[in-house]
């Protein structure tokens, strides 16, 4: 089945789990579908190798595409404590996905400081939420 | 507040081991939150990857954002490649604590070794760190090259007679990943 270009697939991954997940919808889009959620996952699943091996190569944080598989494209940015951002896009669009993960860096960083959230723990904040789907709507959609 | 976090912690354990190991696991949590906004202050977007680099940032930056100050030195073991120290002479967590004669051995520099292990292992080189207090040598500077924040220089203060040594154990997969990168 052709893979939907209207849905963007944003994940944090911690050491061993995903930590929080979001889909974002491109404006005019008719919505998601169960068969696209599923294979999304199985795509970044296997580009988190390539993200682990690209880690240890630079001292970037933002490691742009690290795969592509169909007409998607993985790209990748690591915090400090290598907890990793990973995003499914079908186009390339560096600058905007660039300024995506600054800005949900900062989000990120901000709940690490709150003294209830621990490192590589699932994200449960629904602030963190509503706060990360308006920056993928400013910069992706 | 420190002094309530060790009060809180003592009142709650019935040895010194368990008090150490509290404020190690505090400090660990601690650790890895500020690797995170250190970094994300730095606004260079980088990390870093090299066991010298981020030994580095611990004896500098980490240091000064706790301390105001950098850390006195950093050395590494001659007898064991994967061991490194971090050396304070004036460690802020042991200077204004005073060891109640039956605490023995008790050292707050616990709740320090966890921040440290915790900074190292969050960015991907996994440590065990262990403080240790140090005699020292006659004629050894016991007043840090730097300004002291708290006291603005030397002398309200007892001369210090030992010095804090972090001592920090990288795993082995570090070592060998940082050696790969050499080649």
């Amino acid at each position: 089945p052709h893979m939907s270009n209207q849905v963007l697939l944003f994940l944090i991954v911690g050491k061993n789990e995903p930590l929080y997940e979001a889909e974002i919808h491109k404006r005019g889009s008719t919505g998601n579908s169960d068969a696209v959620a599923r294979q999304s996952y199985f795509v970044l699943h296997s580009s988190l190798d390539l993200v682990e091996k690209s880690a240890w190569v630079t001292q970037n944080m933002y490691l742009k595409v690290v795969d592509k598989v169909n007409q998607q494209y993985v790209s990748t940015f690591l915090t400090a404590g290598n907890i990793k951002f990973v995003l499914l896009h079908p186009g390339r669009n560096e600058e905007s996905i660039k300024n995506f993960f600054y800005d949900v860096h900062e989000l990120y960083v901000k709940l690490s400081m709150n003294p209830f959230y621990h490192y590589d723990t699932p994200i449960t904040s629904k602030e963190f939420d509503k706060r990360v789907k308006a920056v993928a709507r400013r910069y992706l959609s | 507040l420190y002094s309530e976090l060790v009060q809180y912690h003592q009142n709650r354990v019935d040895s010194i081991g368990e008090l150490e190991r509290r404020l190690e696991s505090s400090g660990y949590q601690v650790g890895l939150k500020v690797l995170e906004l250190i970094t994300y202050r730095n606004r260079e977007y980088k990390r870093e990857i090299r066991i010298m680099n981020i030994l580095q940032f611990v004896s500098t930056q980490v240091w000064k954002a706790l301390f105001g100050k950098n850390a006195d030195s950093l050395e590494r073991s001659i007898d064991n490649a994967d061991e490194f120290m971090i050396v304070d002479y004036e460690p802020l967590t042991s200077t204004f604590v005073s060891v109640p004669a039956d605490f023995g051995q008790l050292s707050v520099d616990a709740y320090m070794s966890g921040i440290v292990a915790g900074v190292l292992t969050g960015a991907g080189f996994s440590a065990r760190v262990t403080a240790h207090s140090v005699a020292l040598e006659e004629g050894e500077h016991s007043f840090g090259s730097n300004n002291n924040a708290l006291s603005g220089g030397a002398s309200s203060l007892p001369p210090r007679k030992e010095k804090a040594v972090f001592l920090v154990k990288f795993a082995p997969e570090v070592l060998e990943r940082d050696a790969a990168m050499d080649r």
